[in-house]
């Protein structure tokens, strides 16, 4: 037979036990302290692995956008020369057709002339049709262009205040002809004591017919759900600032949220639908801007206003 | 008047000429064409000194550029007119261009009416 373990006394086994039972409750503390400080600990790592996720998607996404630059801007510029050819040749024609037209006129009337003159029409409005889709073509490698290169042409002295009279003037004018168009009260506060700066008028009118088109659409979307209660003013002011200009558009409507707030100036970046909008008229928008040398801030309250302002330094090189 | 107008596209030449034809049918304009800077500069150099008044040339082309055949003929032929035209009408091109002596710069696809202004004021000179 096996000795018999030997046996303690009742108390002796019950402090036993205490001992024991306080030093599982000491162990588990300790555990249960370093469980959470392991936890605060994988937290830490955590958010420092999804920040580099982060900081990564975004250097992707600039080397994506900086190639993507390079390339847009070798196959515009590839096309834009055969696309001169095709718009040159086809309005010479128009011109040489109407010198036609001009010469059959002399003409004795007969029915092989008045079939020519026929024929010349057909020709005639092909060629417009040619042209016409010639041109459409050219201004969309125009945008390319001038979003890979930031602007083209030459910095010459401006009278920015009939600039941006003449611009809005046409952007309000092209929304009308369009569909939906919308009633705005346009309001111009312009410091007439602005003397003419170095600007490239043909990319800053862009810029101008950008954002007020922006602000057309914007306040046109307030105007869908507030319905005919809200008044849609587009307001635009230049001020003197010394050796910089101010210009401000804003308009009423229904604001910038705060969640894309960081993404308006992002090329392809939209929110609107189909093919309303390209998401590329605020990336250009900033691209002359800072080819012009200058800031561009938004301030925006949801439902009250969105407000683009623009510095532009007077000197530019 | 002769000028001479230098494009490595060749389609430049038909355009030209028809966009110039009641000039040239007036014998108020004579038009030559070179396709590159090497051709343009063995056609100036067949006449001492040579008829052309005004020299149009494109930038890019491949062998020798626009901007380097506007200084090789400033060189060789000071009193000859130079204008660049150019599809890259960057203020870097401009630059050079003028500071290399060069009359004006026009930008690609090309206003007529303003080369037809620039050619008259030079015929009236
Ligand atoms: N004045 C504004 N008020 C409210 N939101 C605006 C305003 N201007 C721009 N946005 C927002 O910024 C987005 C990007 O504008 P952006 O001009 O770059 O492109 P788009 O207007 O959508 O397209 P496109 O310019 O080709 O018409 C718009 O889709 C819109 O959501
Ligand atoms: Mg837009
Ligand atoms: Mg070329």
């Amino acid at each position: 037979m096996k000795p018999e373990r030997e046996t303690m006394s009742t108390s002796e086994l019950i402090s036993k036990i205490t001992e024991l039972e306080g030093q599982i409750v000491k162990l588990t503390k300790q555990t249960k302290s370093d469980v959470s400080k392991l936890k605060t600990q994988q937290n830490r790592a955590d958010e420092a692995v999804n920040d580099l996720k982060v900081i990564q998607q975004q250097l992707l996404q600039q080397e994506k956008l900086a190639s993507l630059g390079q390339l847009t801007a070798g196959i515009a510029h590839e096309i834009k020369n055969p696309l001169n050819f095709v718009n040159n040749f086809s309005e010479l024609s128009m011109d040489f057709i109407q010198e036609i037209e001009e010469e059959l006129e002399k003409l004795n009337d007969s029915t092989e002339k008045e079939n020519i003159l026929e024929l010349l029409s057909d020709v005639k409005s092909n060629l417009h049709k040619i042209k016409h889709h010639g041109s459409r073509a050219d201004s969309i490698v125009k945008s390319m262009l001038m979003h890979s290169r930031g602007g083209t042409g030459t910095m010459d002295p401006t009278n920015l205040n009939d600039l941006i009279r003449e611009y809005v003037n046409l952007a309000f004018h092209g929304m009308r002809a369009n569909k939906n168009p919308i009633n705005v009260d346009i309001r111009l506060d312009l410091d007439e004591s602005l003397s003419k700066i170095n600007i490239n008028a043909e990319d800053f009118s862009r810029v101008i017919l950008n954002l007020s088109k922006n602000a057309f659409d914007a306040m046109r979307d307030k105007i869908a759900v507030k319905g005919s209660a809200y008044k849609s003013i587009l307001a635009v002011r230049t001020k003197d600032l010394g050796d910089k200009v101010l210009i401000v558009v804003e308009d009423n409507g229904p604001g910038v949220p705060d969640e894309i707030r960081d993404k308006l100036l992002i090329p392809f970046f939209t929110t609107k639908k189909g093919t309303e909008g390209t998401g590329l008229g605020l990336s250009i928008t900033h691209e002359i801007i800072k080819t012009h040398e200058g800031s561009l801030e938004i301030e925006s309250e949801l439902d009250q206003f969105t407000r683009f302002k623009i510095t532009l330094p007077k000197t530019t090189t | 008047m002769k000028i001479l107008f230098v494009d490595d596209e060749r389609d430049v030449e038909a355009l030209f000429r028809q966009k110039f034809r009641k000039e040239i049918k007036s014998g108020e304009l004579e038009l030559s064409f070179a396709f590159s800077g090497d051709e343009a500069l063995d056609l100036l150099g067949t006449e001492n000194p040579p008829k052309f008044v005004y020299v149009f040339s494109d930038i890019n082309m491949p062998g020798m550029s626009g901007l380097d055949l506007l200084e090789k003929i400033k060189g060789k032929f000071p009193q000859i007119k130079v204008s660049m035209i150019s599809a890259y009408g960057d203020t870097e091109n401009y630059n050079k261009a003028i500071n290399s002596g060069a009359q004006g710069f026009f930008t690609k696809p090309v206003d007529f009416e303003k080369l037809r202004n620039e050619i008259k004021e030079i015929s009236r000179a």
